[in-house]
């Protein structure tokens, strides 16, 4: 097994829970790797294992070749961590706060400072140096958790659900920076469950659901597997249920989801549509024929309830 | 733990500097307005035998005392807000800093500020002694390095309490059952002697009662041989509630 990052039957066990249930994956080096899922997936768990601050239960994990359980202090060297949480350093002021992160990697005092200025001109933050970190928006904040991660000039960049909370703004912002790594070359670990993000940067993802993986591959590859190029969504009038599943039930090679109280979500891979369109067309539901996504993959693979 | 705890060190060195005029100012004053208010005002009714004024005797107490309390205000409030309220924790332990590196550098601080302030205390003394007697001995400047070893085993105490706390209020837990009686029965303000047998006993088991004896010592030179026995016990304080420390603090991040 290649890769950067190389998971085998990887475990997490906490007090009555088993949070990641023998997963098995990999990075390659210079690619953006999503991991994908619902609340509760299991993908912080298996993203602090990584990162070497979660002890693993059992399986094996390597990170650049080395083994998490032996090597934690020389991955953590090679690591851009970017949390979940907001956890900038608040008695610092945005620049000390870069520059007392670069200290703990031992990085020189000159190196940290030029980095430091090159880190805060990227995220167009270099007229806030002076600034307490209170003192600045949710979407700066992010920009600055994830320079601060970029300090130690990273091999792997890791980040846990870097938008949430943003504005759709900020989240393009951040989504643009983080380009711009991936072509100069580094290689990023992503958690999110915005699908949108994990269309707009990760070259191939998993979906987790409930300590597992249900599905790997590109996002293209993702959809075309699950869920077909199309997809049609019946929104229901009163009675129209009853009317709407007589006409899906007369035609063949349809997957139907219809857990929700008022849509009718109608999967098909192959046959056209025309003839099912023109049936329904008769008792008029409000349809609509849409391009398939990411997130109905997401949603097919994980459900539609709620996990937690 | 490795050097690495330094680096936790020197973050908290940095705050410090930033917030100089907050952090340095007031620790000053606390124990100079005590000094007055206790040793020239109470002073003046209390005559303890064998003693220059009672400025003398309580100066080794304040030495001993206000170290302690900035020790554990760093170790025990400090640290919870850090380590929950602001993630600082979180964060160190994401770089190559494990979760004994972060917890023995901020012990250390502690105990420098504990240190710091011991320095504050013995140049408000000097200025005293001139009136009151109260530097004795030129063995008083080892008041320093006591200070630090003060400012080791209460940071060690706090810490190991905040690896339990559940919440900021619990330290109202250790305000009232720790912090009191050390500061009431450590001997700073009476001769531990006019006690009753029990609560004498008692005293001695209480880490703060040798550091006082230590200071006073110090102070007034007459060292005797008993002291060696506090500092031992005083080491063994501090040995057994660092590592305690650590141990718990890994106990209660790492999951």
């Amino acid at each position: 097994m290649s890769g950067i990052i190389r998971a085998r039957g990887l475990t997490k066990q906490f007090p009555g829970l088993e949070a990641v249930k023998g997963i098995d994956f990999s990075v390659e080096e210079g690619e953006c790797f999503g991991l994908l899922g619902p609340n509760g997936a299991g993908k912080t768990s298996t993203i602090r294992m990584i990162t070497c601050v979660s002890p693993v239960t059992a399986g094996e994990l390597f990170v650049d070749g080395m083994d998490v359980r032996t090597h934690g202090r020389e991955i953590k060297a090679r690591l851009g961590v970017v949390s979940q949480e907001e956890n900038l350093d608040p008695d610092l002021s945005v620049r000390q706060n870069l520059l007392v992160y670069a200290r703990y990697f031992d990085i020189p005092n000159d190196t940290a400072r030029k980095r430091a200025d090159e880190a805060l001109e990227l995220f167009q933050l270099d007229d806030r140096g002076r600034e307490i970190v209170d003192n600045l928006s949710g979407g700066m904040k992010r920009r600055l958790i994830i320079a601060r991660a970029l300090m130690s000039d990273p091999k792997i960049l890791v980040l846990d659900e870097p938008t949430t909370g943003l504005d759709p703004q900020a989240r393009h912002v951040v989504w643009r920076k983080l380009r711009v790594l991936l072509s100069q070359g580094i290689t990023m670990l992503l958690t999110t469950h915005y699908m949108e993000e994990a269309a707009a940067l990760c070259h191939r993802l998993v979906v987790m659901h409930l300590g597992k993986i249900m599905a790997e591959g590109t996002p293209a590859d993702l959809i075309e597997r699950h869920v077909g190029p199309q997809v049609l969504e019946l929104h229901l009038r009163d009675n129209g249920r009853a009317e709407a599943m007589r006409v899906l039930d007369a035609h063949d090679g349809l997957e139907i989801e219809d857990e929700l109280e008022d849509v009718i979500y109608v999967f098909k891979q192959r046959q056209p549509w025309e003839p099912l369109l023109h049936d329904l067309s008769a008792f008029e539901p409000h349809m609509e024929l849409r391009k398939a996504t990411l997130e109905d993959v997401f949603l097919r693979l994980t459900g539609r309830g709620l996990f937690d | 733990m490795s050097y690495r705890s330094y680096r936790v060190w020197q973050r908290n060195r940095d705050v410090v500097f930033r917030l100089w005029f907050a952090e340095l100012i007031p620790p000053l004053f606390g124990p100079l307005i005590m000094m007055s208010a206790l040793g020239l005002g109470l002073g003046v009714f209390v005559d303890i035998e064998g003693e220059a004024s009672y400025l003398a005797f309580l100066t080794p107490g304040i030495l001993s005392i206000f170290p302690m309390m900035w020790a554990m205000f760093d170790c025990g409030w400090g640290a919870y807000g850090r380590m929950t309220m602001q993630g600082v924790y979180d964060a160190v332990v994401a770089t190559p800093l494990n979760v004994e590196d972060v917890i023995g550098g901020e012990i250390f601080f502690g105990a420098s500020r504990a240190t710091l302030q011991g320095v504050h205390i013995l140049i408000a003394a000097a200025l005293f002694t001139p009136a009151y007697d109260v530097i004795q001995s030129p063995l008083a400047v080892f008041t320093i390095p006591v200070a630090f070893l003060t400012g080791l085993i209460f940071g060690s105490i706090a810490m190991s309490f905040t690896a339990y706390a559940p919440s900021m209020s619990a330290y109202n837990f250790m305000f009232a059952f720790i912090i009191n009686p050390m500061f009431w029965f450590s001997g700073a303000f009476y001769p531990l002697e006019s006690l009753p047998p029990g609560l004498q006993v008692l005293a001695y088991f209480l880490p703060i009662t040798h550091i006082v004896e230590l200071n006073r010592g110090l102070l007034s030179g007459d060292m005797e041989w008993t002291h060696l026995g506090n500092l031992a016990v005083a080491l063994g304080f501090a040995a057994l509630f660092f590592s305690f420390a650590l141990w718990a603090m890994r106990r209660r991040l790492v999951k």
